[in-house]
């Protein structure tokens, strides 16, 4: 595994890197324009995207290819391997980006079917941006639980930029310090989901002395959750040098299957998240881990990992932010697994 | 429909399991925090998550702590029950915590230096341990608290305990 990662890291870096991208016309009979990036190309129709590139072509339906895009431009790129499917998805280097089909599906990639293309992620960002501006149509939000949103389905109908546009929420401290990212109230937009009802929305009894306004601070952690407007977007609440505590709310599906290159933790802070885990390299299934209030669970750097909840459910997703990890991994420095005994 | 929010709590948990297909559940290091907090001593700094350097601790908190403080900002949780946590800006901050230190170091004895004030934390609740600050715990009946932090002398590392095995 270790080996053949290096050698994947090796090959990736030495891709050339491509500069094309284009934005094609719009189709007489669907009205959504056609894309292509280097020698992928995308389309959609009433229910589907379509990805072809040279050595073949794959078919997504197209909400799934949509909350998936969606991830993969709200965190630019993210951590790692963003699989859209089992065929189609990123890698991020941190300032380039592999857009790939069929290189971490064994199936393709040993039958010699797969592509990837290196791409600065400043060109490739701007194409996925486009695609979801054009394939989004109103009424459809690719950020919302399915029974919290229109469908995507058929042929152009209009726009939806407010919900494609959403700012990812980062603090920079903690939540709520004067100067730092706002709490989230009725009054400003964020009232409570639907099903978070029965939660306590108290807030702390804070009491700083004159002077200590700045530094004697609490707030709701929980409450601040349940107002959030989004599904699977992890939103950065608390910084301790990199360690970022980065909670969402997970209702439906992870709309991707996340291939970290760094170990990657999750605490359930509420209900029930499950968690298929596959091989990161080959797509082989590996465990399913089942998560309830409290549970603790660290996703290896080898894996790829998809979260499953049926009730809206608080997750602290926890992330060591340094930019070294990567490369000490590749270069058998640092641990697939965080902690060993 | 009208739906319930399922939290956990010292008292009443429900723990998951890694169910592996072709895999090794240690490689997921998997616990839950009321189990380990059940399980500890009071105020004992029980790592259930590390990266490099980086832990999250749970400790049960139960009466008053020590002080403890740190070079670097701590944030703390309660995942259940009531604590307060009250701040002193040390007058000498590095004469407890060594500029070059990292995580939670405990206090000899009582702070000096000018209380800062406190903040009483409820379940869900989010606070900041600033850093340079020494700070307690108080609470009047147990509370389940996870602590964002660095390794550091406090930290209790006790896996093979805390963890799935097999
Ligand atoms: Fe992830």
């Amino acid at each position: 595994m270790a080996m053949s990662e290096t050698a994947h890291q090796a090959a990736a870096s030495n891709l050339p890197l491509v500069m094309r991208t284009e934005i094609g016309a719009i189709d007489n009979v669907t009205g959504y324009r056609t894309f292509s990036a280097g020698s992928f190309s995308f389309a959609r129709d009433e229910y589907f995207a379509r990805i072809t590139w040279p050595e073949g072509t794959h078919t997504m339906p197209v909400d799934a290819f949509l909350r998936a895009m969606m991830r993969d431009v709200a965190w630019g790129f993210f951590y790692g391997t963003v699989n859209f499917d089992d065929v189609i998805g990123t890698v991020n280097h941190y300032g380039e980006v592999t857009l790939f089909a069929g290189r971490y599906n064994d199936a393709y990639h040993n039958a010699g079917r797969d592509r990837e293309e290196r791409f600065p992620s400043e060109v490739l960002m701007p194409l996925f941006k486009a695609i979801m501006s054009d394939w989004t149509n109103q009424g459809f939000d690719p950020f919302a639980a399915p029974m919290e949103t229109g469908a995507p389905w058929g042929s152009k109908n209009g726009h939806n930029e407010s919900a494609i546009t959403r700012t990812r929420v980062s603090a920079k401290r903690i939540v709520g310090l004067p100067g730092d990212t706002p709490l989230r109230t009725d009054a400003n937009g964020f009232p409570v989901n639907r099903m978070f009802p029965d939660l306590d929305q108290s807030t702390p009894i804070v009491e700083p002395e004159p002077g200590f306004e700045g530094e004697v601070w609490a707030y709701n952690l929980f409450d601040y959750l349940s107002r959030s407007d989004v599904t699977w977007n992890p939103s950065v609440c608390s910084v301790v040098g990199e360690s970022l505590f980065c909670p969402t709310t997970e209702e439906f599906a992870l709309p991707i299957d996340h291939g970290n290159d760094r170990c990657e933790w999750f605490i359930t802070l509420s209900d029930e998240i499950d968690w298929d885990i596959k091989d990161k390299e080959t797509g082989k299934p590996r465990a399913k881990v089942i998560t309830r209030a409290g549970d603790v669970s660290c996703m290896p750097a080898d894996i790829r990992h998809k979260g499953y909840a049926k009730k809206r459910a608080m997750l602290l997703v926890w992330e060591n932010g340094s930019p070294i990890i990567p490369e000490l991994i590749l270069k058998g420095e640092a641990p697939i697994v965080s902690v060993t005994w | 429909m009208e739906y319930t929010t399922r939290l956990g709590s010292l008292a009443d948990y429900d723990k998951g399991k890694v169910i592996p297909i072709d895999d090794d559940p240690k490689n997921y290091v998997f616990s839950n925090i009321f189990e380990v907090a059940s399980q500890s001593a009071p105020y004992e700094r029980v790592a259930v998550a590390k990266n490099f350097e980086y832990v999250i601790e749970v400790a049960r908190a139960e009466g008053s702590s020590d002080w403890y403080s740190a070079t670097h900002d701590e944030f703390v949780l309660s995942m259940d029950g009531v604590v307060e946590v009250q701040f002193v800006k040390l007058d000498d901050p590095a004469a407890v915590a060594p500029p070059e230190s990292q995580g939670a170091v405990k206090l000899a004895g009582e702070p000096a230096g000018r209380k800062m004030g406190r903040v009483v934390l409820s379940r869900g609740h989010q606070g900041l341990l600033p850093r340079g600050a020494a700070y307690r715990f108080i609470a009047h009946a147990p509370a389940c608290l996870m602590i964002q932090t660095v390794e550091g002398p406090e930290t209790v590392q006790k896996w093979a305990e805390i963890c799935q095995n097999s």
